[in-house]
């Protein structure tokens, strides 16, 4: 029995926390790419490097004083920051599926960043513009992955696993980012983020009523029912959503 | 308060704003109407049937309601 409900909060937190930091990795590393190819990559990578540092000392500081917050209370407002972030992604997501929204298309963003930055004029030595904007794409990402980490980690009493796993997402996602280079937009980033909804949303449930000692029915195992009973909701809300809107009014992909 | 310490309350205050409301203050407000309600069921009640099966519920129908609110609003 024991076993059961480790392994299912187990899997259930490594693949929210794989996936809420391989989505914010794409868009960090459109930018990223985008500051390289076009203003050079000594500045993008300088960026790149002065954001990790900075996020990776946000969770120094921040990662041991959660701990010693009462885990009733954590619980809590883990589970409310969980439910509105993961509701904000689900309705996101559902929207797009719906073609309410148009999708986050990466090759756009890239090209976006490369005209905007194109149209300043190139400095020698440090580039400033470019490792401003390196920092900022992959210090506001990455912000989001750390709570996610942090509330998801803790929660759970396994921030070593949560980071972990943000940190093989991260590895992964660069490696595979810079071998496609330009074709992030491969990624099928909107059903990513409907998976990552769902996943924070069921986590935000669960942890809400542990805060406020709500016995759940199987434990840790009701996680695994949440997520099937989301699962099912965004489904027929892509589906009456979509045939509720007339064509005209829906958005190219 | 000098005006980088200023400045960076003020970052950190309209950081949360952004992350918790943004343009979703519905789904900001539903959330705290489902911890008064979850905390008067579960705690003040103790009533352990009715918090389990209104939490879920009232999620879905924040849910449902702002993907609604959203489709509305579209032309």
């Amino acid at each position: 029995m024991f076993a059961v409900t480790v392994t299912t909060s187990t899997f259930v937190l490594v693949g929210a926390v794989f996936l809420a930091c391989a989505v914010e990795m794409v868009e960090a590393l459109t930018i990223v790419l985008a500051v390289g190819h076009t203003r050079g990559w000594r500045s993008a990578f300088e960026g790149t490097a002065v954001a990790l540092v900075a996020l990776s000392a946000l969770v120094a500081v921040f990662g041991p004083a959660l701990v010693h917050v009462p885990l009733n209370a954590l619980r809590l407002v883990v589970g409310a920051v969980l439910l509105i972030f993961g509701l904000q992604w689900l309705r996101k997501a559902i929207l797009r599926s719906a073609g309410l929204k148009a999708k986050h298309d990466e090759d756009a963003a890239y090209a976006e960043a490369v005209a905007e930055l194109t149209n300043l004029s190139p400095e020698v030595n440090r580039d400033r513009v470019a490792f401003v904007m390196a920092f900022k794409g992959v210090f506001l990402e990455g912000l989001e992955v750390v709570i996610t980490v942090l509330t998801l980690g803790t929660s759970a009493h396994r921030l070593g696993l949560a980071a972990i796993v943000a940190a093989i997402a991260l590895i992964l996602v660069g490696a595979i980012g810079l071998a496609v280079s330009r074709q992030l937009s491969a990624v099928p980033e909107n059903a990513m983020k409907m998976g990552v909804g769902v996943m924070l949303v069921s986590f935000g449930t669960f942890w809400t009523g542990e805060g406020l000692r709500v016995r759940w029915p199987g434990s840790d195992a009701s996680l695994l029912g949440f997520i099937a009973l989301y699962l099912v909701v965004t489904w027929l809300l892509v589906g009456v959503t979509r045939r509720a809107m007339p064509a005209a009014t829906k958005v190219a992909a | 308060m000098s005006a980088i310490a200023k400045r960076i309350v003020v970052g950190f205050g309209r950081f949360w704003w952004d992350f918790l409301v943004g343009d979703t203050p519905e789904l900001f407000v539903a959330v705290v109407a489902v911890l008064v309600v979850i905390a008067l069921v579960s705690v003040a009640a103790g009533a352990n049937t009715w918090a389990v099966a209104l939490l879920p519920v009232m999620v879905i129908g924040a849910l449902a309601t702002s993907v609604r609110r959203a489709a509305n609003k579209r032309p």
